[in-house]
């Protein structure tokens, strides 16, 4: 009796289902449903890119011709013209800002990897990245109005292409730091310890050694970044300004694609607005073709 | 015949290379350039709070607190209060967020969990990283002369059925707060999918093995094991799109119709602090601009907010498992 073996009727413990799938159990149609609603949530999210895409290469691509290119933009209210000095501008300004951000973000970053302890004063630059990463890109643009625009600085002038390169350089910064650290932290640590074995000095090791083993994910980066920098606007609405001419020189007030868009596109005339699909066209195209480029590199690299 | 090892041979051998000073200079001057480079960071961002602090001081002393919760803007008697930028910006970043994180979330459940074939899934997840990469601006143009206007039977609609409540008694005529809410759904999508996605790869796989094996079903693990597990990478992803919502500047600035009264529907156009600053400050002078870079500090402050909960959220909330 109270030794009795116990025993489970199996029908008290388990509901004898059959093994196969039954389609019909409300578990099952509960999954399909939710199934569903993840595929439609993820069409819907893909959905923007496509139809931006589509309308930028309708309304832009039939305009592109090579007076888009040669031409300077046409007084509001008449027709045709191009685009080219906005064209232009892009390139100078984004040219500024990587002269200035590559050299300043790739140094820190192997501050921060190669000859920081990991003390206090990384932890403090390291945060300080991740909250300049977060501040939003007009901040930059009123900050470079502040120490540049309005202070004039350089020899006098207010609005320059120069002073809208310092503000994409203030939104560079943080992500070339970032992709240096990230990058550099990826190489092997018998690399650099091989380095110092036969001799070499630490500046020798991070020249030859350590930098060019990191150059794919920091080529990734940078050029990722510049893409950034290329398409953003509100920094440069009140530091390089716009200008109807081709550039002259960058201490001038100077044409951006971007700015470009954002002037033309709220405008009433028909033609402003198609050089500013004109405009989305290129640019659109500029940075696909940046992005599909880092891609490559970084795929080049792991086979 | 033992062949007596030559002690001149080996100190010779055996040397210690003497670094030239030349070396030691150069290997010293380059971790104190780098050291400079990487304070640069600093510098900067001491150097935006001090500029806009500074420029922010005169409307802080003439405007007070009041400037956040009184709404004129009257460059003619020089009155002055961001309340109207300050509802915007938290309302259309809010509001976006509310309809981004289900479909970013969803989207990035069906490209991790195997529901779909590995090309399919590399496909939407390249798709939703190029959306990022489109420019704000160019968004902003789309909005104006593709969506805005799409969309404009849908809002009438929804004016002709909700009119009687205060957030749709307008007639939406073109620019209003819907379609920048809706603008920056689309802008804030890739930041939330991409983060949502990277977390819940980061699941370990044993996870997944020991739900299934109790005899969960997919979307049974999906929400009682996976989602919580992920659910720190996830929030901390939410943050950063909430502060790059609340500092988007450009998109927004053109499809929100920067109105200078205060509107409560949600159908009508609104201001928030960022297309304000994109608006004016080219134009401003006097104490505008300083009321401006008040406004600014606002933003610069919200967002700090936001961003430092974010990492604070990651240490937090993450699970030990």
């Amino acid at each position: 009796m109270a030794n009795q073996p116990i025993t489970y009727s199996s029908s008290a413990l388990f509901d004898r289902r059959p093994l196969h799938f039954d389609p019909n159990l409300r578990r099952n149609r509960l999954n399909q449903l939710f199934t569903g609603i993840a595929g439609l949530f993820a069409v819907i999210a893909v959905l923007p890119l496509l139809l931006v895409l589509f309308h930028v290469l309708v309304q832009g691509g039939r305009l592109i011709s090579v007076g888009m290119f040669s031409e300077l933009p046409p007084p509001p209210g008449l027709d045709g013209g191009g685009i080219g000095n906005a064209i232009l501008g892009t390139f100078l300004v984004t040219l500024i800002a990587s002269l200035i951000a590559i050299p300043v973000g790739v140094g820190g970053g192997i501050y921060l990897r190669e000859y920081s302890q990991r003390g206090w004063f990384a932890q403090f630059v390291s945060f300080g990245n991740d909250v300049l990463a977060g501040v939003p890109s007009i901040i930059s643009g009123v900050f470079v109005y502040g120490i540049v625009v309005a202070t004039r600085v350089f020899f006098d002038q207010s609005y320059s292409a120069m002073a809208g390169g310092i503000a994409l350089a203030v939104l560079m910064l943080p992500t070339v730091i970032k992709t240096t650290d990230e990058g550099l932290k990826l190489v092997p640590q018998e690399l650099r310890w091989g380095a110092y074995g036969v001799g070499a000095s630490k500046f020798v090791t991070v020249m030859r050694i350590t930098l060019p083993s990191a150059f794919t994910p920091i080529a990734t980066g940078v050029v990722l970044a510049i893409a950034r920098a290329a398409g953003e606007t509100a920094p440069l609405i009140f530091t390089a300004l716009f200008s109807p001419f081709w550039p002259e020189g960058v201490f001038n007030p100077i044409a951006t694609m971007s700015v470009l868009i954002f002037n033309f596109a709220i405008m009433p005339y028909e033609a402003q607005n198609a050089l500013a699909w004109a405009a989305s066209f290129v640019l659109v195209m500029m940075i696909l073709g940046a992005n599909l480029l880092a891609r490559w590199i970084s795929r080049m690299a792991k086979v | 015949m033992l062949t007596d090892p030559s002690p001149a041979l080996d100190a010779d051998a055996f040397t210690l290379r003497r670094r030239p000073p030349t070396e030691k200079l150069v290997d010293l001057g380059f971790r104190q350039l780098t050291l400079v480079l990487a304070s640069m960071v600093a510098i900067v961002l001491l150097g935006i709070f001090l500029t806009v602090f500074q420029g922010a001081r005169e409307a802080i002393a003439t405007f007070g607190l009041d400037f956040l919760t009184t709404s004129a803007w009257d460059p003619v008697n020089e009155q002055y209060g961001a309340f109207i930028a300050i509802y915007g910006t938290l309302v259309t970043s809010f509001l976006s967020l509310l309809i981004a994180v289900p479909l970013g979330v969803g989207t990035a459940i069906f490209i991790t969990e195997d529901l779909i074939p590995t090309v399919l899934r590399d496909a939407i997840g390249l798709m939703v990283e190029l959306l990022a990469a489109i420019p704000s601006v160019v968004l902003g143009l789309w909005a104006i002369f593709v969506m805005e206007p799409a969309l404009r039977p849908a809002l009438n609609l929804l004016h002709s059925l909700l009119g009687w409540s205060p957030f749709f008694n307008t007639v939406p005529q073109g620019p209003g707060m819907t379609p920048a809410i809706l603008i920056l759904v689309v802008m804030v999508l890739p930041i939330i999918t991409s983060i949502s996605r990277d977390a819940l790869n980061q699941v370990p796989i044993e996870l997944r093995q020991g739900a299934y094996g109790v005899g969960t079903t997919r979307w049974g693990a999906i929400f009682s094991v996976i989602l919580p597990a992920a659910i720190s990478a996830i929030m901390g992803g939410v943050m950063l799109a909430l502060g790059r919502a609340m500092g988007e500047t450009m998109a927004v600035t053109m499809i929100i119709g920067n109105a200078l009264n205060f509107n409560l529907s949600l159908l009508a156009p609104g201001n928030t602090i960022a297309s304000m600053l994109a608006n004016q400050f080219g134009e401003a002078d006097g104490i505008q601009v300083s009321a401006l870079m008040y406004a600014a500090l606002i933003l610069m402050v919200l967002t700090f907010a936001v961003n430092v909960a974010a990492q604070w959220i990651v240490r937090r909330l993450s699970l030990r498992y």
